[in-house]
């Protein structure tokens, strides 16, 4: 129509075909669906066998009779009390946990961002090796390398002597047994958990978006927050949780780095189930620990509004 | 159409006024503009004014230093050397949200996260402007999007994404507008009503418009005047027509259209015509079309502008007459006719037939003579490849 030069009538233009992307018919068919339950088979048999039963003992435990033993066996009897006895008695490392959970969770997002921002945006040929780089921690033993931060951190090491000339520290000073090292470990530990997702939705960024905000008069401070930090939100929801998670049930980094003082729940948990052998209360314990985590993610995730994001 | 720029006295003028002088000119300007990446020269001591209102095109192949400038100008790339002046303010090294200069991103460059309406508010919001729902309203009803306004720019058709791009440019009320391939992602029909659309808006609102494009049909629809640029200079600049017309290079001649260029040497340089050996046959080409100053040189002609008639027969005269072609090919198009014809010398040149009816269709093998008018003959530089161009030309 528009090669007949300038005859084209501009009425064509508002009219221009507007059909929504992305709003394919389903797919007919139920032999789709057939083969489609098939391969989730093996999945959720696995699923089955390895989390829920295990979670069905784990529920079961937390209700037996705090009085049972190994040697007399346990009696079911809806033994509520279980709870109530766990977080009175120990509320304090569970609230530590999720104290300490979460500072290293913000000093694994600052840390974090920074780095796989200049991963993703300035490393130019050296952004393989550094992501490298970042998962190398993973082939040593998650234990060697927490005992190795005792090493670094020990009283008359070279950390905690330079702080004591820079009277940062008391002459008797340590950071060993203190929240300072337990957190510190944590965040070093889980901090590649943070880093790879973080990186892989910065990567994603169209760096044409950052030049247009800059074209649009945003100086680029301004665009930061109104467009590469909404953009890989995604990145933040999904590295703070991988972090968080296991940081709050995390307790080698308590146990090696810390005294009883900065015992966190995992901790206690293994002691009640491996020491003492209170199962009943230390399942109870567990279940506590998972409900209070799986209620803050969800609450989480409504608040970072990240749904029609992702 | 060439209310603008005095081409002849511009740019590819050696003597032209290289600095200073800045203040008296309210249009955007160029001066030795230089850019390099490591050891390659992407834009290479660039003259160029645009004057203001003006749609301007700079026209080139990939990798001619087109897109490099246009980021020069829009602050995304800070130039080696040079200085790019707008509204007589030099803005060589002013940050890119400083200038008042908009770009449209060839892929658009919309921010997913935002609706249509923040997206075309956005740079009103940076600069805390007032007004902005009804200036927002205003600029979706200019591109006929009010019902789009909050819906995510991934729900939107191409065309649309490309109109909320050009929307959110021209909100800010840009010294000038930069578009980089804007049409370029969309399909062909689609590509030929935005071209008219965007004109119609700029014709609207009375703004610059430099737009960067690699397809020649795009920038002689569109701007009033074309730069055409290769290897990181301007070739040559000044209305499409006069472009098309009078090209003065190889390169020009052969990516603005299609040319017939044909060994030459000159005989006898007067004031109004130059006589020149064209294999063998005396041919004249006015002076004025003639640039070059050795005497060997491509004789140019548009296929359009060639005339095929059986031998012997008298043709449109006066005119230069060569004789002794064979029609090596014949493609008929409907509108026109496309022959190819072999000539003495070896060389097959092309003829665009008009079908008028006032010519009979000639077949395969038969000999025929072709003609045209003096006055349509160019002659350029021998030394220029002969080739130039025709490569990099998009469609056609």
């Amino acid at each position: 129509m528009t090669s007949t030069a300038g005859v084209a009538p501009p009425v064509d233009v508002p009219g221009l075909p507007a059909e929504p992307p992305g709003e394919l018919p389903p797919p007919t068919g139920r032999r789709r669906g057939g083969i489609g339950y098939l391969l989730l088979l093996p999945g959720l048999l696995w699923l089955a066998l390895f989390f829920v039963v295990p979670f069905y003992s784990l529920v079961a435990t937390s209700l037996y009779d705090p009085a049972g033993s190994d040697f007399r066996g346990y009696e079911m009897t809806w033994a509520v009390g279980n709870y109530v006895d766990a977080l009175q008695e120990y509320w304090r490392p569970l609230l530590r946990s999720l104290w300490y959970g979460g500072l290293a969770t913000v000093f694994c997002l600052v840390l974090g961002y920074v780095l796989a921002y200049a991963i993703a945006f300035k490393a130019g040929r050296w952004k393989n090796l550094m992501l490298v780089l970042v998962v190398a921690p993973f082939f040593t033993s998650f234990l060697v390398r927490t005992l190795s931060w005792k090493l670094i951190l020990a009283d008359d090491g070279w950390v905690v002597n330079t702080l004591q000339v820079l009277q940062v520290l008391g002459d008797d000073g340590r950071l060993l047994a203190t929240p300072v090292a337990v957190v510190a470990g944590l965040t070093y530990n889980f901090l590649p958990f943070m880093v790879l997702p973080l990186y892989a939705s910065l990567e994603k960024i169209d760096p044409r978006l950052v030049e247009a905000s800059s074209d649009l008069y945003a100086h680029p401070a301004v665009g930061f927050f109104k467009v590469t930090w909404p953009l890989s939100l995604p990145g933040v929801v999904s590295g703070t949780l991988l972090t968080f998670i296991p940081a709050a049930g995390d307790y080698i980094n308590a146990e090696l780095l810390g005294s009883p003082n900065q015992r966190m729940v995992g901790g206690v948990i293994q002691s009640l189930f491996t020491d003492a052998n209170d199962y009943p209360a230390a399942a109870a314990l567990s279940m506590v620990l998972m409900v209070l985590i799986v209620v803050m993610v969800l609450v989480y995730v409504r608040r970072a509004g990240t749904e029609e994001l992702l | 159409m060439s209310q603008v720029a005095d081409t002849s006295a511009t740019p590819l003028d050696p003597g032209a006024p290289a600095r200073g002088d800045h203040t008296a000119y309210d249009g955007l300007r160029l001066r030795a503009l230089t850019k390099s990446f490591g050891g390659f020269t992407a834009v290479r001591s660039l003259d160029l004014d645009v004057p203001r209102g003006s749609f301007f095109a700079l026209l080139g192949p990939s990798g001619c230093g087109k897109t490099t400038t246009l980021r020069m100008v829009a602050g995304l790339e800070t130039p080696t050397s040079g200085t790019i002046t707008l509204a007589g303010q030099d803005i060589t090294y002013a940050k890119p949200y400083r200038r008042p200069v908009n770009t449209v991103f060839q892929s658009y460059a919309l921010f997913p996260h935002l609706d249509i309406f923040e997206n075309v508010a956005f740079g009103l919001r940076r600069r805390r402007q007032k007004d902005v729902d009804r200036r927002v309203q205003e600029m979706l009803e200019l591109v006929e999007l009010t019902s789009q306004a909050r819906k995510r720019p991934a729900q939107l058709s191409g065309g649309q994404q490309q109109r909320v791009a050009l929307a959110r440019a021209l909100i800010n009320n840009p010294e000038v507008l930069l578009l980089d391939e804007p049409l370029g992602a969309l399909d062909l029909k689609l590509r030929r009503s935005m071209q008219i659309e965007v004109k119609r808006i700029q014709v609207e609102v009375g703004r610059t418009f430099v737009h960067v494009t690699h397809d020649q049909e795009e920038a002689m629809t569109m701007a009033d005047t074309v730069a055409v640029m290769n290897g990181g200079v301007i070739e040559q600049m000044g209305a499409p027509a006069e472009l098309y017309e009078n090209p003065r290079s190889t390169f020009v001649a052969n990516f603005l259209g299609q040319s017939n260029l044909v060994e030459g040497r000159v005989l006898r340089r007067a004031a109004d015509v130059t006589t020149v050996d064209m294999q063998g046959i005396e041919v004249s080409v006015p002076t004025a079309r003639v640039h070059t100053d050795s005497d060997a040189g491509w004789v140019g002609i548009r296929p359009e502008k060639v005339l095929v008639g059986p031998p012997g027969e008298e043709l449109d005269a006066p005119g230069n007459t060569i004789p002794g072609g064979v029609v090596s090919d014949v493609s008929f198009v409907g509108v026109s006719t496309q022959y190819l014809v072999r000539m003495p010398w070896g060389q097959e040149l092309q003829v665009f037939s008009q079908n008028t009816g006032r010519t009979r269709l000639f077949t395969q093998g038969e000999p025929v003579e072709l003609s045209w008018r003096p006055e349509y003959a160019f002659l350029l530089d021998r030394g220029q490849d002969v080739a130039a161009g025709s490569a990099e030309r998009a469609g056609a």
